[in-house]
């Protein structure tokens, strides 16, 4: 009899894993909370490093599903285990399978949070999140008035890297993210100034360090402080502080729109199905896996498979590169 | 010999190999949190000091990690305890016990 795996999330993490899953013959059932396939990638409008566009990422991945029965809108309230199996409860219907994999995901820190910066409190301050709606509905950022930024500035770690707000972990992806925004920002309205306020820039994937010195050419100038404090002032325009560290000077400015490069967040939803599943969680509060180096997919509960930013933040490659791993696991652990 | 003029140690430059490093041992010893800063400048943007005067915590920091000790001593004297430093820290420097410690130091250095 072929046998079933239950995969929780239909962002990139669930849907590598169930394209891979269908094609080793296994009978695919993958559960999706929002009405939509893609997870926070179908909400992006282009990608680093080579600025492709993200609905050709989604789509590649949604159009080679073929037999994955996809439930969308459905959102698993519980996982429970029985006689080795594990029946799913979503929407009030009861699913079995022989295998679970949580492919959840992440969630965008909540960047009110981070009071001081202002999101929610003045319009000009918006996520960087908001601005690749812009992107997709517009080509270019306005100020909340309608009209053309002349100054912007991108403002680095946003709930990552800060014990303050219960985020000690660095994002990772967040840095390139801003580099290429700035330089989309720089592409799409010429004259417009932008700033980047980081810490120290992590160029760590390929292709990456080659945005950065694009940024740099294209104009993009880049001040090494954490922002403090962000204050509306006349015409929606925002004031911002922080100390030019390699000058050792206090440095504010004003700008038209300011982007809060929000990190990556810990899925709450997902803390209820660990807790169901007996898995643990890591310091962060992503899930834990078996082994971090050697085991990076199976938990300790027999059968439950970790993919994706559900283990902590992650890039699309390597997520992809996860995913296949998991289904291999999955696979041998189900034909033993 | 001829006078290229420039030494090895020209003034102003960090020579590890002689500086005196006590106080930033005596500070972690009391306040291992001394260690953890990332120099990303939020205590000295948000500095109420630092409005004024050209005091920087962060800088004062550094000055203790390379052995500039009097020049620690004396920017110490401008902080105002007011905390703000304390509350924006992103790695939960305690800042203001470091600053009792610097003063503590002044008190004891002959």
């Amino acid at each position: 009899m072929t046998k079933t795996v239950a995969i929780i999330g239909g962002g990139v993490a669930g849907l590598e894993t169930a394209k891979q899953l269908n094609s080793l013959g296994y009978s695919v059932k993958l559960f999706e909370k929002s009405n939509t396939l893609g997870g926070h990638v179908a909400k992006w409008d282009r990608l680093f490093p080579n600025k492709r566009h993200a609905s050709e990422v989604v789509s590649s991945l949604t159009l080679s599903q073929g037999n994955t029965q996809t439930l969308v809108g459905t959102t698993v309230s519980s996982i429970k285990r029985q006689h080795g199996n594990f029946i799913i409860s979503a929407n009030s219907n009861n699913h079995e399978a022989d295998a679970v994999v949580l492919a959840t995901g992440f969630e965008l820190f909540p960047a009110e949070k981070k009071e001081e910066y202002g999101y929610g409190l003045f319009e000009n301050v918006i996520t960087s999140a908001d601005l690749e709606q812009m992107f997709i509905k517009h080509g270019k950022p306005a100020m909340a008035s309608g009209h053309k930024p002349v100054r912007i500035a991108f403002i680095h770690c946003v709930g990552s890297r800060d014990e303050k707000v219960n985020r000690p972990y660095c994002s990772k992806v967040c840095c390139v993210t801003a580099v290429k925004q700035a330089i989309e920002v720089k592409e799409a309205i010429p004259n417009c100034e932008v700033f980047c306020f980081y810490m120290d820039l992590r160029m760590f994937g390929p292709g990456y360090e080659d945005l950065y010195k694009e940024a740099q050419s294209k104009g993009v100038t880049f001040i090494r402080g954490r922002l403090s404090e962000s204050s509306e002032i006349e015409g929606g325009r925002v004031q911002i502080k922080a100390e030019d560290t390699l000058a050792s000077t206090p440095l504010k400015m004003s700008v038209d729109i300011v982007v809060l490069m929000v990190g990556m967040s810990p899925q709450l939803d997902t803390s209820k199905l660990a807790a169901d599943l007996g898995l643990s969680l890591n310091a962060d509060g992503f899930i834990a896996a078996t082994d971090l180096h050697t085991n990076p997919t199976e938990t300790t509960t027999k059968g439950v498979f970790v993919t994706g930013a559900c283990t902590g933040p992650n890039n699309i490659t390597d997520t992809v590169n996860a995913a296949k791993a998991t289904a291999l696991d999955v696979h041998n652990y189900l034909s033993r | 010999m001829i006078d290229f003029g420039f030494t090895p140690f020209a003034a102003g430059v960090t020579d590890l190999d002689k500086a005196n490093l006590s106080l930033a041992k005596q500070i972690t010893e009391h306040e291992p949190s001394f260690n953890l800063c990332i120099s990303c400048g939020s205590c000295s943007a948000t500095c109420t000091a630092g409005q004024f005067t050209k005091f920087s915590f962060r800088v004062m920091c550094h000055q203790i990690r390379k052995g500039n000790t009097t020049l620690a001593i004396e920017e110490a004297s401008k902080c105002m305890l007011c905390g703000k430093c304390t509350l924006i820290c992103p790695r939960n420097v305690n800042t203001r016990n470091i600053i009792r410690l610097v003063r503590k130091a002044q008190t004891t250095t002959p």
